[in-house]
């Protein structure tokens, strides 16, 4: 087979989590105003804190235009077609995981992430949130008496407001971007992790996001702090159904580390991408950042971008505290029409701050995707060092890859080092595979695999061969 | 494609003397180069032929061709493995139905486990075989044992494909593959360069064991010192795409002497200069 003819093979790509549940849903009608904004927070049955955060983020939102630097093109998003409340229908007080909806358990389980006591994941708790509701949280328990707090947001809103107070918006301000804005008005749940002061997390604790909804935008909130000496490793993964409209995911994540504490976050992205021409799938427009607050702390994002018609997302790291480390591991995958800008944002404060970038883009079919990156070293941070590398791999000769690094410095003393490389996929590695009988497609994903090892090897070993296998179906053919 | 036959496949039992590659009058390009230039060549099950001739003659491209290579194009001649059409098969079903070629210079993939490579490479063989596959555990196991037959050392398992292998140890995993793969004609191209001399008798003496009455090899190579490790039947000149002579293991020796300007003069080469 031609290599021409192998990627035409891999343009074909499966979407194995297309399918809808049917539940009934409590929705409001569409459209975003100040009385939606209220009617949220009373459906939550907020405390005033909450509503005036809200409400105040609404009313900067209101103020600010859709940022338009990024290299995307979509059509513009009608904010007032958009229903900003869905949840599934359920008992009230959901008081074990025997209360929640069958139906609900039934679609975990089909996305192969089993909720029910005897199933569960072995030491990985999940907090399972569907249309943007938190459904359930496993292994609670168990982690109470570590004194770790994983609950949903509205959860924690209620049984620790003053946390939640006190770090909600501290990371990730109110009126940071457009987008951040509209999600700190409206966000209707998403998870909460809080690590004590010296504990080393138990388990792995991730969240599972589902969307199901055709006409529901989805605004989850999620917040991490982890205490003096706390450790915490994280992981959340993502699928909705195959719709032939586009829905908007505008999500907010914040974390904050102490002296000596350190947070891994792992994202497995692999929301529905559209069709082959480019019709339906996800605008995922999120905004992560963490900030090492303490001295010491470390906080580490990797990424493994699969879905989403539109990517943008820059996973950061304000390195406030001296000595403090931030890192970004990212894959993006891209193919079809999928247009991805992501990449991340180290803002070095703290003296002897430093922080690791590397990237990988690989794109095939008619796709773009950029690496935006700024790394800025303030003027207090003697001794900061940055590294950076970002490849980009094409597969195919229809696909885009581009690369924007920006570098600001106020510091002499501070290091930045940049390395960038873009390359094809090469005829002779690809014919080497085939000539010991490796059929293209599978030699295509062995190629990818290895060109991504470098941020695999960062993802909690369960999960690394998952991302394995995901990128082997995303560039999966259907010949054969 | 043949690689996803359901009901296993056994390959009918070959006899010694079987006519196993059969090229006839081979015309390639390369972006409108024509490298080959009318090739013939005959190789039957239990012989072990030499391919030798300049810098430049067409052996790789012969081998590359042979083994599918998409960036060369066949004008015209055939060529048939075991009576079929090789040239209609895709290069990873000419290597699943046992043509293997060793690559003069095997290409780094960075990131991809060489054991991890070795095997799913093993298993697609096996598979077409109607062998059962071999899980990562039992295949540990296998590699290990075949590795003693190039002596190569176990760590290599762990590094990703020819990553920063030397080229002699980039030319044992070329063996090495073969050795897993145990094709029914295997082409060598220069895998005795750049071997150091031990490292020459390790992989000569691996490469002989691995040539079966049931087998064929073709041995791309420059120096004598392989052919006095593995005494060919067969010694063939190649200049300017064709293979200008064929002998015995002399021929070789006259080589070693003479070089090859006798035998082009002979044969009247100012025809063939490209
Ligand atoms: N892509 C290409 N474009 C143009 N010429 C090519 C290309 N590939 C090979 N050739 C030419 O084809 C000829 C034969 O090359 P080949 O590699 O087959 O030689 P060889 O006999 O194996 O030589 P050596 O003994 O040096 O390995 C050479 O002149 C080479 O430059
Ligand atoms: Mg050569």
């Amino acid at each position: 087979m031609s290599s021409a003819a192998t990627v035409e093979a891999l343009n074909k790509t499966p979407y194995r989590y297309g399918f809808v549940t049917d539940i009934e849903t409590e929705k409001i009608s569409r459209g975003l105003d100040e009385s939606v904004v209220r009617l949220i927070s009373s459906k939550k049955q907020e405390p005033d804190f909450m509503r005036q955060f809200r409400l105040k983020a609404y009313a900067q939102w209101q103020t600010m235009a859709e940022p338009d630097w990024a290299a995307l093109k979509y059509p513009s998003i009608d904010y007032q077609d958009i229903v900003y409340y869905s949840a599934p229908r359920q008992k009230e007080q959901k008081a074990s995981l025997e209360d929640v909806d069958p139906v609900l358990l039934e679609t975990f389980d089909k996305l192969g992430i089993p909720l029910s006591e005897q199933k569960r994941l072995s030491n990985v708790a999940v907090d399972a949130v569907f249309d943007s509701v938190s459904i359930a949280t496993t292994y609670k328990q168990k982690l109470a008496e570590h004194g770790v707090v994983f609950c949903s947001m509205g959860e924690a809103v209620k049984d620790h407001p003053e946390l939640v107070e006190r770090y909600l918006g501290s990371v990730v301000p109110i009126g940071d971007n457009f987008f951040a804005a509209l999600n700190s008005a409206v966000f209707s749940d998403g998870s909460f992790v809080y690590i004590p002061k010296g504990v080393q997390c138990p388990m792995e604790l991730s969240t599972y996001f589902r969307i199901n909804s055709d006409d529901a935008g989805q605004f989850e909130r999620t917040l991490i702090i982890a205490e003096e000496g706390a450790s915490v490793s994280y992981l959340e993964g993502c699928t909705a159904p195959m719709f032939d409209t586009n829905q908007l995911h505008a999500a907010v994540v914040e974390l904050v580390a102490l002296d000596d504490a350190s947070i891994k976050y792992s994202t497995v992205q692999n929301w529905y991408a559209g069709d082959e021409n480019g019709k339906g799938g996800i605008y995922n427009f999120v905004t992560k950042r963490g900030l090492c607050k303490g001295r010491r702390s470390r906080i580490s994002w990797t990424q493994v971008e699969t879905g989403s018609a539109i990517t943008w997302k820059y996973p950061g790291c304000v390195l406030r505290g001296q000595d403090s480390v931030g890192e970004f591991y990212s894959v993006a995958l891209t193919n079809h029409y999928q247009q991805a800008d992501t990449g991340t944002k180290m803002v070095h404060i703290g003296p002897g701050s430093r922080s690791t970038i590397i990237s990988k883009g690989i794109s095939s079919g008619h796709s773009v995707n950029s690496y935006r990156g700024l790394v800025n070293m303030g003027p207090q941070a003697r001794g900061a060092r940055n590294f950076s590398q970002c490849d980009s791999m094409l597969i195919g000769d229809q696909a885009t890859a581009n690369t924007h690094p920006y570098i600001q410095s106020r510091q002499p003393e501070a290091t930045v080092e940049h390395e960038a490389s873009t390359c094809h996929i090469s005829e002779d590695q690809l014919f080497y595979l085939q000539s010991r009988g490796i059929e293209p497609e599978a030699a295509v994903s062995m190629l990818v695999s290895g060109f991504c090892r470098d941020v695999f090897n960062q993802l909690p070993m369960e999960f690394a061969a998952e991302a394995d296998k995901l990128l082997a179906l995303k560039l999966e053919g259907s010949v054969g | 494609m043949t690689s996803t036959e359901t009901t296993p496949f056994r390959e009918a039992p070959i006899q010694p003397g079987d006519l196993l590659l059969s090229i006839e009058n081979l015309h390639a390009c390369v972006e409108e180069n024509e490298i080959l230039r009318g090739v013939s060549l005959q190789i039957r099950a239990g012989e072990i032929h030499a391919l030798m001739g300049r810098n430049g003659s067409g052996k790789s491209t012969l081998s590359k061709v042979v083994a599918g290579h998409p960036a060369y194009t066949v004008t015209a001649g055939s060529i048939h493995y075991r009576g079929q059409d090789l040239l209609g098969l895709a290069p990873e079903d000419r290597a699943r139905s046992g043509v293997f070629l060793g690559f003069q210079y095997p290409v780094e993939i960075p990131g991809v486990s060489n054991l991890e490579f070795l095997r799913v490479s093993c298993n697609a063989r096996r598979q077409h075989r109607g062998q059962e596959e071999l899980d990562t555990f039992a295949f540990e196991d296998h590699v290990r044992e075949t590795m003693a037959i190039v002596q190569m050392d176990p760590a290599f398992l762990e590094r990703s494909v020819n990553e920063g292998f030397s080229g002699g140890e980039k030319k044992r995993n070329e063996v090495l593959q073969m050795a897993l793969l145990e094709p029914l004609v295997a082409i060598l191209d220069e895998t005795d360069s750049g071997l150091d001399i031990d490292a020459l008798r390790i992989v000569a003496n691996g490469v002989k064991k691995l040539a079966l009455p049931t087998t064929a090899t073709l041995l791309i190579t420059h120096y004598q010192r392989l052919l006095d490790a593995i005494t060919p039947d067969f010694v063939h000149v190649m200049a300017a795409g064709r293979i200008l002579r064929t002998g015995d293991k002399d021929l070789a020796m006259a080589l070693e002497q003479r070089g090859y300007d006798w035998i082009e003069e002979a044969d009247g080469s100012d025809t063939l200069q490209p």
